[in-house]
């Protein structure tokens, strides 16, 4: 996803004056085209992350759509504050694109992991956060948004699906059934389709978690004999339990998050490895869902 | 625990760390400082014993050179290179303080050695202990993090002269630091010198010239490369 974003966004930069992407020594060598061809829209702030979102911050006080890229831990978890200060609170708008995702970098240890970055995000108001499950999704998602003047998480990885599922907005049907509601977020798809083969459950689909699509789920839930729903997320375990509690006052429900487990795991390896470790392999999530619905 | 390897069998012992590593350059940028700080200045053993001096390596990409220095000087079996990386290694791509002995802080995230250097070298004043020194390895690119910044200023005015950083200057900074990165240490009071990275007895005498009522910054400049 992150050649895909590399490749559109040059691609954009060459399009729309409006727009400036900023790093911070990261993925520059992807953007080595649009630094030659638009050296004051792509800039390279060093290793300087409270910078790259503040210097966002302040191109768009000057009307500039900046698009800001690093991996996920320095992007989020480190300038969180400039993130609440110099965009929330300025109330100005911009892109924020991270690459590493929860265990990209496996090898990477703690310090390259970014799991928490959406449940932060969450303390805060008015992000739209896609998390593609797909290049194609991830191209469809960041053009929508260069195109706005929100504020905007794109979250890319390099775990991805085998075909894109769908960008639009809210939920969509990947498979009907009548015992409860299965929700598999972005590059979780492939993983949840198989781990509820011959389940009778439904598994709804999203690769834009921000806004929460509370009137899908309850659409699916209302079909059901049981108001119960599983959410599979690629980052930290139950981020999105408050918007489907809040979105449900009038629906008895139970709910479970899979995900990401809060305690560190202290491992190296794959991506892969990691995913198991977290029961988020086909298996884990088999186990976790037919015990939850009773199946 | 197999025989120690000596300085010149260190390459040999990086090269033996196999996996998609990334930073081979950063660890070869390190290589020498780290022999000559484990093997003429610091007061530390595998015992860990409560007074030694601390190293803290804040630059944590490329750990190889220090993994292969742990284990040339007792803290680590040479064994455990083979699984680099792996699952259940406690050698990643950065160190990890639980998982490796010997190591006293878990990097990865730049800039963030030397304000934890700072607060160790205020806790030690703190209980009247003014013998360990604390040693900090950042590089040149490094320093553009804010971080480091404060902790410099601070460091200067508080005195803190049992903290010690080595600047391995490889001039990978994106965008330099005119006048030299020492110049930004200088202006804090704090006490400057600027060797070649790969003389040993130049890196020692630095490592040992008395700093009195100051902190003490070495900058170790090597070949340009890496990060």
């Amino acid at each position: 996803m992150r050649e895909r974003f590399a490749e559109v966004m040059t691609e954009l930069l060459g399009e729309d004056e409006r727009l400036v992407l900023i790093l911070a020594d990261l993925s520059v060598g992807l953007f080595e085209k649009a630094r030659l061809e638009h050296p004051d829209r792509c800039l390279n702030l060093g290793i300087r992350e409270q910078l790259l979102i503040s210097v966002a911050g302040g191109m768009a006080l000057a009307g500039i759509r900046p698009v800001v890229h690093s991996f996920a831990p320095f992007l989020i978890e480190r300038p969180f504050e400039q993130i609440k200060l110099d965009l929330n609170h300025q109330d100005v708008g911009a892109v924020l694109v991270s690459a590493g995702a929860s265990y990209d970098i496996a090898s990477g240890g703690r310090s390259h992991q970014a799991p928490g970055d959406i449940a932060l995000l969450d303390t805060l108001p008015d992000w739209t956060v896609h998390v593609p499950g797909h290049p194609d999704e991830a191209e469809i998602h960041l053009r929508e948004a260069v195109m706005g003047d929100g504020r905007v998480y794109l979250r890319l990885s390099n775990q991805s699906n085998e075909r894109s599922y769908a960008a639009a907005h809210g939920f969509r049907v990947l498979r009907e059934g009548g015992s409860g509601t299965v929700i598999a977020i972005g590059p979780m798809a492939d993983a949840t389709l198989m781990a509820t083969e011959g389940l009778d459950v439904t598994v709804l689909y999203a690769a834009t978690i921000r806004p929460f699509d509370t009137a899908g789920l309850r659409a699916s839930l209302l079909k059901q004999k049981d108001a119960a729903v599983v959410i599979v997320e690629p980052y930290l375990a139950g981020t999105s339990l408050t918007h489907i509690t809040t979105g449900l006052p009038d629906i008895p429900h139970r709910a479970l998050g899979l995900g990401v487990g809060l305690v560190e795991l202290r491992n190296y390896g794959t991506p892969r490895q990691h995913a198991i470790a977290h029961g988020l392999g086909t298996a884990g999530i088999r186990r976790s869902v037919a015990s939850f619905f009773s199946l | 625990m197999t025989e120690k390897p000596g300085f010149d069998e260190l390459p040999a012992l990086i090269a033996s760390m196999t996996g998609d590593e990334k930073h081979f350059h950063a660890a070869m940028s390190t290589l020498d400082v780290l022999w000559v700080l484990y093997t003429r200045v610091l007061r530390v053993t595998p015992a860990m014993e409560e007074g030694r001096d601390r190293f803290y390596l804040s630059k944590g990409h490329g750990p190889m050179a220090y993994y292969a220095t742990l284990a040339a000087t007792g803290f680590l079996d040479p064994a455990e290179f083979q699984r680099f990386g792996a699952f259940h290694s406690p050698l990643g791509h950065h160190p990890d303080r639980v998982l490796v002995p010997g190591v006293e802080i878990s990097s990865g995230s730049l800039g963030h050695g030397l304000p934890l250097a700072v607060g160790t070298a205020l806790g030690l004043r703190a209980q009247g202990r003014s013998e360990p020194a604390i040693w900090v390895l950042v590089g040149d690119g490094e320093l553009d993090e804010g971080s480091n910044h404060e902790a410099i200023a601070y460091a200067g005015r508080a005195r803190l002269d049992q903290l010690n950083v080595v600047l391995v200057d490889n001039a990978s900074a994106t965008h330099g630091w005119p006048g030299g990165p020492e110049s930004r240490f200088a202006v804090e009071g704090w006490s400057t010198m600027r060797v070649n990275g790969r003389d040993h007895d130049a890196l020692e005498t630095a490592f040992t010239t008395p700093h009195a009522g100051r902190p003490h910054l070495v900058v170790a400049e090597v070949a340009e490369g890496g990060s």
